[in-house]
C-alpha cells in the first residue's frame, strides 16, 4: 500500500479533472463517428447519468479504501466531486434540452409526479452546495459545519441510486448493482464511524 | 404448443416453402385494392429497417433495446404453430402455412407508440386479424382475444430471469380485435418479420401502446372473461388492459402528451401525441360510453 501511495504522491490532484473528461470525449467521438444507437437522445442521456452515478460512487469509496487497504486517494476527493456534479449537470441539461425538449409543464409536471425524476432532482439539488462549498475558502468559513453539510453526498448518492433504479419498468440488473454498491460504501462508514464512537467495543 | 403431427412446413423443404410464403406476399400486395390500404396506412415517413430491428423491447431476450437483436438470433421459428382455442368452431393447432393461408397478407404502414414515450412508423406486412377469427369461426359467447408469447427458456434468456411471469400474455377485447386495423404481422418491409421484431407471427394494435401488440404468439384463445395480461398483472395501477394512446391520461412513469420519434435526430424529436395515436376516426366508437380515465 505504500508503494501504492508513493507512485500516487507526486500525482497532481488537478489530474483527475482531466480523468473525468475522458469519458465525456469518448461519448462526443462516439456521437461524431455516428455510433450513438438507434436513439442517441437516450444514449447520451443515460451514458451522463450512469457516469454521474459512478463518480458519485468513486467519491463514496475514496474514506472506505482508506480505512480497508490504506491507499490513500483523499487529495483528489474534491475533484472526484466536482467531476460528479459536472455530469450530473450535463444528464440534467440532456433531459431538459435533447429529451424533453424545454416543455415546461410536462417537465414541472414530471418532477412533482415522477418519483424516479423527483429523486433524481433532489439528488442534483443535493449536490449544488456542495459543489459551491468546494473550494477552500468555504471550508475555512464553514468549519466544522462544512463537514456536516458535506455529508449531503451521502443522501444524493442513495438518491441517485434509487433514481437508476426506478427509472427501469422492472428492477433488475446494472441498477441493482449500483444500489448495492452505495448501500455497502454507506455501511462501511456507519460501522466505521460506531467503531470510532465507542473504542471500547474494539 | 407445437403439436405432434407432422405438419406441411416438416414436409416441405425450407426454401420451397420460403420461396411460398415470399409469392403468397407478393400475390396479396398485388391483390390488395389500393384504396383500401391508402384508408389504413400513413402516409408519413417509415422508419429504417435498421432503426426498427435494432430498438425493440422484447424482454424475452432481455431488457436492453439491443438485446433483442443480440440474442433472438438463436430462436427457432420453424416449424411454428399457432394453438386456436377456447370458444371457436375450428379449435386446433394451426401450422404458420395455415394461418398465412387465412387472408390476403397486406402491406400496413403504421403509427408506433411505445408507453416508454418514443414512437415509430412501421411498414409491416400481415393478415387482419379478423380473417382468421372468421375463418376459424367465433362463438356468439365469445367476448374477449387472448394472446400468449413462446415459452422456450432455452432460447430466451429474459425468460431464464424472473422478472416477469412467463410465458408473456396480452388480450384484445373481441370488438377491437375485429377492428380491420388490427393486424397479424408476418413481415416488415416486404421481408420475413426479423426475429428481435416478433417473427414469426405477432400482433399489432395501433392505436394501443406497443406492449399490447405480443410478438412470437403460439396461442389465440377465445374467452367469455377478460384474460389475464403480464404487465397489467405486474403493475396495474401502470399498465391498464386497454392502454389505448392517450395524451390525456398521463402514465405515473411518463407524460403521455408528447412523444419522442425515433429518427428525429436529437434537437427535434419531440411532437405531440394524438389520441389514439391518431386512429380515432377508426376506433374511438368502440370506447363510446366509456370512461378512458378508468379504462385506461
Amino acid at each position: 500500500m505504500q508503494i501504492v501511495n508513493q507512485a500516487l504522491r507526486p500525482v497532481p490532484s488537478w489530474s483527475m479533472y482531466l480523468l473525468g473528461l475522458v469519458p465525456l470525449s469518448w461519448l462526443v467521438l462516439r456521437g461524431v463517428m455516428g455510433q450513438l444507437g438507434v436513439d442517441p437522445v437516450r444514449t447520451v442521456e443515460h451514458d451522463l447519468g450512469l457516469r454521474a452515478l459512478q463518480w458519485i460512487c468513486f467519491g463514496l469509496a475514496i474514506s472506505p479504501l482508506r480505512w480497508l487497504t490504506g491507499i490513500n486517494l483523499l487529495k483528489f476527493r474534491r475533484a472526484v466531486g466536482l467531476v460528479a456534479f459536472f455530469y450530473a449537470v450535463l444528464h440534467l441539461s440532456a433531459w431538459l434540452f435533447l429529451d424533453i425538449q424545454l416543455h415546461w409543464g410536462q417537465i414541472w409536471g414530471d418532477i412533482l409526479r415522477r418519483p424516479y425524476i423527483t429523486l433524481g432532482m433532489l439528488a442534483l439539488l443535493m449536490m449544488l452546495p456542495l459543489a459551491l462549498t468546494s473550494n477552500t475558502w468555504s471550508i475555512r468559513r464553514l468549519g466544522k459545519r462544512w463537514q456536516k453539510l458535506h455529508r449531503l453526498v451521502y443522501v444524493a448518492g442513495a438518491a441517485a441510486a434509487v433514481h437508476f433504479l426506478l427509472v427501469g419498468k422492472v428492477w433488475v440488473g446494472e441498477a441493482l448493482i449500483y444500489v448495492g454498491i452505495v448501500a455497502i460504501l454507506l455501511i462501511i462508514r456507519r460501522v466505521h464511524s460506531q467503531r470510532r464512537a465507542s473504542p471500547a467495543a474494539k | 404448443m407445437p403439436s405432434t403431427d407432422p405438419k406441411w412446413s416438416d414436409v416441405t423443404p425450407k426454401a420451397a416453402w420460403l420461396n411460398r410464403r415470399q409469392i403468397m406476399a407478393g400475390a396479396a400486395a398485388a391483390f390488395a385494392t389500393p384504396a383500401v390500404a391508402q384508408n389504413l396506412s400513413t402516409s408519413e415517413t417509415a422508419n429504417t429497417l435498421e432503426e426498427i430491428t435494432n430498438y425493440n423491447n422484447y424482454y424475452e431476450f432481455g431488457l436492453d433495446k439491443g438485446d433483442p437483436a443480440k440474442y433472438a438470433g438463436q430462436l427457432t421459428i420453424d416449424p411454428w404453430a399457432v394453438q386456436i382455442d377456447g370458444l371457436v368452431d375450428r379449435p386446433g393447432s394451426y401450422d404458420l402455412a395455415d394461418v398465412m393461408r387465412m387472408g390476403p397478407v397486406e402491406e400496413r404502414i403504421y403509427r408506433f407508440r411505445c408507453v416508454e414515450a418514443w414512437s415509430m412508423v412501421i411498414p409491416w406486412n400481415g393478415i387482419q386479424l379478423s380473417h382468421i377469427l372468421n375463418k376459424v369461426g367465433v362463438q356468439p359467447s365469445a367476448r374477449y382475444v387472448a394472446f400468449e408469447t413462446l415459452l422456450r427458456p432455452e432460447e430466451m434468456p429474459g425468460q431464464r430471469q424472473g422478472f416477469l411471469d412467463w410465458p408473456y400474455r396480452e388480450g384484445l377485447r373481441l370488438d377491437e380485435a375485429m377492428n380491420p386495423l388490427t393486424l397479424m404481422a408476418t413481415g416488415l418491409y416486404g421481408e420475413s418479420m426479423p426475429k428481435q421484431n416478433g417473427a414469426p407471427i405477432r400482433l399489432v394494435v395501433p392505436w394501443k401502446y406497443g406492449f399490447k401488440s405480443i410478438k412470437s404468439i403460439v396461442r389465440i384463445s377465445l374467452t367469455a372473461d377478460q384474460p389475464p395480461a403480464t404487465w397489467n398483472l405486474t403493475n396495474p395501477r401502470e399498465y391498464g388492459f386497454y392502454a389505448n394512446v392517450n395524451p390525456e391520461v398521463s402514465h405515473p412513469r411518463w407524460s403521455q402528451a408528447t412523444e419522442r420519434r425515433i429518427g428525429g435526430g436529437l434537437f427535434n424529436s419531440r411532437q405531440d401525441t394524438v389520441m389514439f395515436n391518431g386512429y380515432g376516426d377508426q376506433v374511438a366508437s368502440l370506447y363510446a360510453g366509456q370512461d378512458l380515465k378508468r379504462d385506461f
